[in-house]
C-alpha cells in the first residue's frame, strides 16, 4: 500500500489532507471562481453574512466581497507557507551539511551563527527584515525563512554526523557506491520522517507569522491576505465582528490541516517502517 | 506433601494469534527454590509476568492460577516481589535509590516516610551495598550494574513478600557478579522463608541452588521435578540436550566465590 | 550545587560569541537599509538644507564607515549605552527599561499559565493513554495550537471585554486612576487577564501535547513496569514516576519557546494596546528608528540567553544525570 493511501486510513491524515486540498483548490481556482479584483467594491458596506445570495459572507467596511477576499487570500497563505518552508529547508540543509562535513572550526563557527539566529525571536527578526527591505511577498517569505532555517540546519548536521559513523556507509563505500549515491539511497530514507515533521511545523508557523505581519500592516499591501482582513475588521470589531472572525477561522483550519496531515503521514511512515 | 504456595492449572497466555504459554500445569511449593529453565521465547518470562499479574493489556489469559498458600489474591509488591533482568532500566533515573526502596515499605507496610527510610537503609545493609548511609541519597546512574541489581532486590523484598520472582536477574551481569547475586538471593530467601522463582536460560547456574527445576520449550512445560533427579536422570530428550550442552556438572567450576 | 555552577559558567562563556554575532548581524542588517534615521526625521519635518543634514549626521555619528560605527556601538554597549532614540528623543536604554517590566509581567504570567495548566492537563491525558479524556484533550489541544494568537486575542476581547464587559479591552492599567500599591497591582492584573490568556493558551496546547507524548513514552519504559510490580498506588506511579520523567523534555521546550513567546508578545501587545517592550519594536519599525530596533533586538537576545540559563539550571536540578561526569572530575 502506498504511503499516501496509508495516510488516508487514519482520521487525522484524511481530514488533514481534505483541508489542504480544499486550500489548494481555493488558491488555484481563485481567479476562476472570483475573477476580477477581490478588492473591488461590489456592494453596500458592512453587509452581514447570509443576507444576500450573491454575497454569501457579506461585505467589509468598503463594500468588498468577503468571500472573494477570503478565497484570494488563500493564495498568500499557501504561497508563503510553502515558499518559506522551501527556502528554510534549503538554507538549513546547505549550512547544516557543510558544518557536518567540514567539522572543526568551521563547524563551531557555523553553529554559533545558528545559535545567534535561534536566540533572536523569529517574529522580531522578520519584523526587522521587512522594515529594512520593504513589504512585499518575496521579502516576507525570506524574512520568515531567516528565522526558520535553524531547525533544518541542526537536523542536517546531526544526520551528516551520524551517518558518517554508521556501518552501512562503510559497507556502501566498500561496495563502491559514490558519496552521492550513498546520500540518496541510504541517508535520505532515514532522514525523511524528521524532515517531514519539521517541514510541517515550518509551514504552519510561516502561515501564522505572515498573518501576524499582515495584521500589523507589514505584509504586502498590494494583495489581500487573511491577516490584513483581520486588521481591517478590527476597526469595526464591536459592530461587525464577523469580518475578523471569518479569516481567522480560515487560518486556523489551514494550520490544523497542515498538522493533521503531517501527523497522519508520520504515523503512516512509522507503520510502514514497523512492517519492515 | 509440602504446602503449596501456588497452583497453575492449564494456564495459557496468548498475544493475539501468537501463543506465549500453552496449557501449563505446575505447582509451586511454599518455601522452595524453583528454577525455570528455557531458551528465549520459551515462555518462561511470560510465566513470571502471568503469576505477578503484570501481563500487558493485549494478552489473554486462560486457565486457573490458584493461591492456596495465601488467603486472598496476591498483591504485587506486598505478596510478590519481582526482580527484572535489566536493573538499570528498572530503576527510575530521577529518584534516589533510597526513595525507590522506601516507597514499597510506605505503600504496603503502613509506614510513614521516616520509618520507610530507615527500613530502606537496613535493607541496603542486608543486600550488602557499601556505605548505605550515602547510598540512600544516590541516584541509579551512580551505581555499578551489580549494585543496581542489589537495590532492585532490596525493593522487591522490602514489604516482606511470600514469593520472590527473579526474571533472569544475572543475565546482564558478568560471571563474578552473577555468582554474588545468586548467593545473595539464596541467602535472603532462606532467611525470610520466601519462595523463590528463578528464571534463567543457564541450567548450570540453576543447578547450584535450585530445589526443583521446570524446563520450558516453545511455550510448553516440558518437564518438572526435583533438581537432582532431573539433572541426573532427565526423562525428556530436550532436557537431556540442555544438560549435555554444558560442561559436565561434576567438574569443579572455574570461578568460585573464593577465587582471588 | 557544583554541577549547576559549572553549567552556568559554561553557558555564559559560550553565549558571548553568539551575542556578538547577534549584535554585528543586526547592526549590519539595519545599516543596510536605504535611508537612515536622519532621513526619516527629515521626512517628518519636510526636508532640510544639506548643512543641517550633515551636522545631524555627524552628531548621530552616522557619517562614519560601518566597521567604525560597529566598533563604537559595541564599546558603547559595554558601558550600557544603547544610543539615542530618534522617535522618543530619549536614551534608548531608558525607553527599553521603562517598557520592559510590562512585557515581563505579561510573558511571565503567560509562561506560568501555559506551563502549569498545560502540564497538569497533560498529566490528566497521559495518566490513561487512549481514554476519553485523553482523546478529547488531544484533539482540543491540536485545534488550539492551530489558532493564531492575535486572532484569539481579538475573539476573547470581543466576547469577554465587549459583550460581557468582564475585562477592559486595552491598556495595562486604568489611566490616571491614581491607584497605588495593592490596588494598582490588582488593576494591572485585571487588565492583563485577557492578554495573558491570549498569549498563554496557545502555548498551553503545546505543553499539554508534550506532556502527553512524554508520558506515553515513559509508560513504555522498564521502570514503569517495575513500579507496577512494586504494587505502588496509581497516583504515585503517574506523578512521581511517569510525569516526573516526562517533565524533563518539557523544561527543555520551555527554553526553546522563550524566544517565540517574546515574539508573540509583540502582536498581543499590539492587539491589547499594552505599552510594552514588544510593542516598542513595532513603534521602532513605524518610526524607522533603526538604533532603537537594534537595541530591542540586542536586549531580546540577552533576555532569551538569561531565560535559557535559568531553564538549564532548572533542568540540571531536575535531572541528576546532567553534568555528573564533569562535576565528578
Amino acid at each position: 500500500m502506498s504511503v499516501l493511501a496509508r495516510t488516508l486510513r487514519s482520521p487525522e491524515g484524511a481530514i488533514g489532507l481534505a483541508l489542504l486540498c480544499l486550500l489548494l483548490l481555493m488558491a488555484l481556482l481563485a481567479g476562476v471562481i472570483f475573477p476580477g479584483d477581490p478588492l473591488a467594491i461590489v456592494g453596500p458596506a458592512l453587509l452581514a453574512p447570509f443576507q444576500d445570495a450573491s454575497l454569501p459572507l457579506g461585505t467589509d467596511r468598503l463594500g468588498r466581497d468577503v468571500l472573494a477576499e477570503l478565497v484570494h487570500g488563500s493564495r498568500a497563505s499557501l504561497t508563503v507557507g510553502i515558499a518559506a518552508a522551501f527556502v528554510a529547508l534549503t538554507i538549513g540543509a546547505l549550512v547544516g551539511t557543510l558544518a557536518g562535513f567540514a567539522g572543526g572550526l568551521v563547524d563551531e563557527a557555523l553553529m554559533r551563527v545558528v545559535d545567534a539566529f535561534q536566540i533572536v525571536p523569529s517574529f522580531l527578526l522578520a519584523l526587522a527584515f521587512v522594515s529594512v527591505a520593504g513589504a512585499s511577498l518575496p521579502v516576507v517569505v525570506f524574512a520568515i525563512a531567516l528565522g526558520a532555517w535553524t531547525g533544518p540546519a541542526r537536523l542536517a548536521r546531526a544526520e551528516v554526523l551520524s551517518i558518517r559513523e554508521r556501518d552501512y556507509v562503510a559497507a556502501a563505500r566498500v561496495v563502491g557506491m559514490r558519496p552521492l549515491e550513498i546520500a540518496l539511497r541510504e541517508v535520505l530514507p532515514n532522514a525523511l520522517p524528521p524532515v517531514l515533521a519539521l517541514s510541517s511545523v515550518i509551514v504552519a508557523s510561516a502561515v501564522l507569522i505572515e498573518a501576524a505581519l499582515s495584521f500589523l500592516g507589514l505584509g504586502d499591501p498590494n494583495i489581500v491576505t487573511w491577516g490584513s482582513m483581520i486588521a481591517e475588521g478590527r476597526n469595526v470589531l464591536r459592530s461587525a465582528p464577523f469580518l475578523s472572525i471569518i479569516p481567522g477561522v480560515a487560518l486556523m483550519l489551514t494550520v490544523l490541516g497542515v498538522y493533521l496531515f503531517s501527523e497522519g503521514l508520520a504515523e503512516a511512515l512509522a507503520r510502514r517502517k514497523a512492517r519492515g | 506433601m509440602s504446602p503449596l504456595l501456588a497452583r497453575l492449572s492449564d494456564v495459557s497466555v496468548a498475544y493475539g494469534a501468537g501463543s506465549a504459554l500453552a496449557s501449563v500445569t505446575l505447582d509451586i511449593v511454599a518455601g522452595e527454590r524453583l528454577a525455570v529453565i528455557g531458551e528465549s521465547g520459551s515462555g518462561k518470562s511470560t510465566l513470571a509476568l502471568a503469576l505477578a499479574g503484570l501481563l500487558p493489556d493485549n494478552a489473554t489469559l486462560s486457565g486457573r492460577i490458584e493461591w492456596p498458600g495465601l488467603d486472598r489474591a496476591p498483591r504485587p509488591g506486598r505478596d510478590i516481589g519481582f526482580v527484572f533482568q535489566d536493573a538499570g532500566a528498572s530503576l527510575n533515573p530521577v529518584l534516589t535509590i533510597g526513595e525507590q526502596i522506601a516507597e514499597v515499605a510506605q505503600r504496603h507496610l503502613g509506614m510513614d516516610w521516616r520509618e520507610a527510610g530507615r527500613r530502606a537503609l537496613s535493607l541496603l545493609e542486608r543486600v550488602r551495598i557499601p556505605n548505605p548511609e550515602t547510598a540512600v541519597h544516590a541516584y541509579p546512574h551512580q551505581l555499578s550494574g551489580g549494585q543496581r541489581q542489589r537495590v532492585c532486590i532490596a525493593s522487591a523484598i522490602a514489604a516482606g513478600p511470600r514469593l520472590l520472582i527473579a526474571d533472569e536477574p544475572t543475565s546482564a551481569l558478568d560471571m563474578v557478579v552473577q555468582a554474588e547475586i545468586v548467593a545473595l538471593l539464596d541467602q535472603l530467601v532462606r532467611e525470610d522463608g520466601m519462595t523463590l522463582l528463578f528464571i534463567t536460560h543457564d541450567i548450570a547456574l540453576a543447578s547450584g541452588f535450585a530445589d526443583r527445576i521446570a524446563v520450558f520449550q516453545r511455550a510448553r512445560l516440558v518437564e518438572a521435578g526435583p533438581a537432582i533427579e532431573l539433572l541426573s536422570r532427565p526423562t525428556d530428550a530436550y532436557t537431556a540436550s540442555l544438560i549435555s550442552s554444558h560442561i559436565d556438572l561434576a567438574t569443579p567450576p572455574l570461578i568460585t566465590r573464593d577465587a582471588p | 550545587m557544583r554541577r549547576a555552577f559549572l553549567l552556568v559558567r559554561r553557558r555564559l562563556i559560550s553565549s558571548i560569541p553568539v551575542l556578538l554575532i547577534v549584535i554585528a548581524g543586526t547592526f549590519l542588517l539595519l545599516e543596510a537599509a536605504p535611508g537612515d534615521a536622519v532621513d526619516a526625521y527629515l521626512l517628518s519635518i519636510g526636508g532640510g538644507d544639506p548643512v543641517l543634514v550633515q551636522s545631524l549626521r555627524e552628531s548621530y555619528g552616522l557619517d562614519q564607515s560601518i566597521p567604525a560605527r560597529l566598533w563604537l556601538y559595541v564599546s558603547a554597549l559595554v558601558r550600557l549605552d544603547l544610543g539615542w532614540s530618534v522617535v522618543f528623543d530619549r536614551p534608548i536604554l531608558d525607553v527599553i527599561l521603562e517598557r520592559l517590566p510590562n512585557t515581563l509581567w505579561l510573558m511571565g504570567s503567560a509562561v506560568a499559565l501555559s506551563f502549569g495548566l498545560g502540564s497538569a492537563l497533560g498529566i490528566v491525558a497521559g495518566a490513561r493513554p487512549g481514554s476519553a479524556a485523553d482523546r478529547a484533550l488531544s484533539i482540543g489541544s491540536l485545534a488550539l495550537y492551530a489558532v493564531p494568537s492575535f486572532w484569539f486575542g481579538l475573539v476573547i476581547s470581543v466576547v469577554f471585554a465587549v459583550q460581557l464587559r468582564w475585562f477592559p479591552t486595552s491598556g495595562i492599567e486604568t489611566i490616571a486612576s491614581g491607584k497605588e500599591g495593592f490596588a494598582r497591582a490588582r488593576d494591572i492584573a485585571w487588565h492583563l487577564v485577557l492578554p495573558v490568556s491570549a498569549l498563554g493558551f496557545i502555548y498551553l496546547a503545546l505543553f499539554l501535547r508534550m506532556m502527553r507524548s512524554g508520558m506515553a513514552e515513559a509508560w513504555r519504559q522498564d521502570y514503569a513496569l517495575a513500579a507496577r510490580a512494586k504494587g505502588l498506588a496509581r497516583s504515585r506511579i503517574v506523578v512521581r514516576h511517569i510525569a516526573r520523567n516526562a517533565l524533563l523534555p518539557l523544561v527543555t521546550m520551555l527554553g526553546l519557546q522563550a524566544a517565540t513567546m517574546l515574539g508573540g508578545s509583540i502582536v498581543i501587545e499590539s492587539v491589547f494596546a499594552i505599552p510594552g517592550f514588544g510593542r516598542l519594536a513595532q513603534e521602532a519599525v513605524a518610526g524607522r528608528d533603526t538604533a532603537l530596533l537594534t537595541g530591542i533586538i540586542v536586549v531580546s537576545a540577552v533576555l532569551v540567553i538569561l531565560v535559557n540559563l535559568l531553564v538549564d539550571i532548572t533542568y540540571a536540578l531536575l535531572d541528576p544525570r546532567v553534568g555528573a561526569t564533569e562535576a565528578a572530575a
